[in-house]
């Protein structure tokens, strides 16, 4: 399944945060979204899963979501947005709850996706006993459960220290390598971005708008530390948001 | 340069922690107190009865029946009175705490309705619920009603809304996010609003039974004040705060079963 956004224009009150936005999210791709702070990034991603309505444009799915996809637009969240009275295996149960899923079939996808995330040994915990990189595996999981046709996922390693953000982006890309999902991501972190992307979209600051849209045609599991290739988009994407992140910053100073 | 000097510790202290025994040690003391002073002859019997009589007294209670006579009554006029008020509290306060309208009119009602003295309202009540027991369940149904309904939708105002735009998120029902997000998320605020509600309920136990009771702690405490037998005013009395503290322990119960997830 694909999505398309066709002229994605948002504003709250006053202020204008995208302007005509048209890109397409590809089956079996990675796209990641960056842009200066308050940009709008966070906002297209709630436009594109249906949490926000736009004001102008439309947010398609191109095709039918594949077979036994329990809810096509699936999200993981900055702030992990795990329910803290429930264990772990009971943060994954809840969003199976819903569709009926229930007693051993529930068991069996859970003890799979536990296992395909590296927690089987956490089913029983509660998130305040996790660090923040466990939690957030626990809300990668969560979204794996439900089979998702496209995942969003809004800023997930930035609530985290550079080393668990750096063993969850392997997680990512090996999760990805065994069974390719299509994902929107959006980032502050461009080296995030060249690492996870398959596409990488950069928005001016507000309102937002695509300047550019740069593909990586690198396989995801041969990208690496201090490849060339790599660097030299990272310099690329930096040098086409440095002015946008400057005037952003001195934006935000006179408001 | 001057010698070195430790550095001066300013932290600590802003956390207290449990102390076991300390609650009651104070209350050993105070009755000791009292037993020592009126031993002495230094309080007079007039102003305060001996512990040890009231003690007596109490023994006296317990043994003839009269104080499970006196007791079940009350007991069931508050838990009666009390399920009452805070399974409709809690109700309204969760669909005030989701509904736009609901809140928008009901607000200000609650807000007319909390600082009367429902003591004042017990003849109203009288005629509406007859004398016997509806009355008094009514008064301490509508006394616990409304402390219930404000802590039930502060309580539900202040549940994480990103939970929420997550359980959207995965296409969860309106009632499932209700049931599985809404409600525990505000379980915290409405059982320290159950507290409040709870002694408020044994305050207008003990108002109801003093205005129109055969048997009840109330009662017997209106009848030992009015023949001035202070042991027995003070049995009762003594009564009341023990049911306080019963309460109060089982709410401390039901908390730690259910905010486990908390600690």
């Amino acid at each position: 399944m694909d999505i398309r956004l066709e002229g994605i224009s948002h504003s709250y009150g006053d202020t204008e945060v995208l302007r005509d936005i048209s890109l397409e999210v590809t089956s079996g791709q990675i796209i990641c979204l960056v842009g200066p702070s308050g940009c709008g990034k966070s906002t297209l991603l709630r436009l594109l899963g249906g949490l926000e309505r736009p004001a102008a444009g439309r947010v398609l799915q191109l095709g039918r979501p594949p077979e036994g996809c329990l809810n096509p637009l699936t999200y993981v969240f900055q702030d992990f947005a795990l329910l803290p009275w429930r264990t772990v295996r009971g943060n994954i149960s809840l969003v199976l709850e819903d569709h009926g899923i229930r007693g051993a079939d529930a068991e069996a996808i859970i003890a799979d996706v536990l296992a395909r995330t590296r927690l089987s040994d956490f089913a029983q915990a509660l998130p305040r006993q996790l660090s923040g990189g466990m939690k957030q595996r626990v809300a990668i999981a969560r979204a794996l459960v439900v089979n998702p046709a496209v995942m969003l996922l809004d800023e997930p390693l930035s609530a985290l220290d550079a080393q668990t953000r750096e063993l969850l982006m392997d997680d990512l890309v090996s999760l990805w390598t065994r069974a390719p999902f299509t994902a929107v991501y959006v980032t502050h972190n461009l080296a995030e971005a060249v690492r996870l992307g398959h596409k990488i979209a950069v928005l001016s600051r507000r309102p937002g708008q695509i300047r550019e849209v740069v593909e990586i045609s690198k396989p995801l599991k041969t990208r690496g530390h201090g490849d060339p290739e790599l660097d030299a988009v990272q310099k690329h994407l930096w040098e086409l948001m440095r002015e946008e992140a400057k005037a952003a910053d001195e934006e935000l100073l006179d408001v | 340069m001057s010698d070195p000097q430790e550095v001066r510790f300013r932290g600590g202290g802003f956390a207290p922690t449990a102390r076991r025994g300390v609650g009651l040690v104070v209350f050993v003391l105070l009755i000791a107190l009292a037993e020592w002073g009126t031993q002495s002859g230094w309080i007079t019997p007039l102003t305060l009865p001996k512990p040890s009589d009231v003690l007596a007294t109490f023994g006296e209670l317990w043994q003839s029946g009269l104080l499970a006579k006196h007791l079940v009554p009350s007991l069931t006029r508050l838990v009666v009175g009390a399920a009452l008020g805070v399974s409709i509290g809690m109700s309204v306060g969760v669909l005030i705490g989701l509904f736009s309208y609901v809140r928008a009119g009901l607000v200000p009602l609650v807000a007319a309705l909390f600082p009367i003295p429902k003591i004042a309202l017990l003849p109203l009540f009288v005629i509406w619920f007859g004398i016997d027991e509806g009355s008094k369940y009514a008064l301490i149904a509508f006394g616990t009603f409304t402390p219930t309904v404000v802590a039930t939708y502060g309580a539900v105002d202040n549940v994480d809304r990103s939970l929420i735009r997550m359980g959207q998120s995965f296409g969860l029902s309106w009632w499932s996010i209700v049931r599985k997000i809404v409600l525990p998320g505000a379980m915290p605020g409405i059982l320290s609003g159950l507290r409040i509600s709870l002694a408020i309920a044994i305050i207008l136990l003990v108002a109801a039974e003093m205005l129109g009771a055969e048997y009840g702690i109330g009662a017997y405490i209106l009848q030992a004040g009015s023949l001035y037998d202070l042991e027995r005013l003070f049995a009762g009395v003594v009564t009341l705060s023990l049911l306080g503290v019963v309460v109060s322990t089982l709410i401390g119960l039901i908390e730690k079963r259910m905010l486990r997830w908390r600690a």
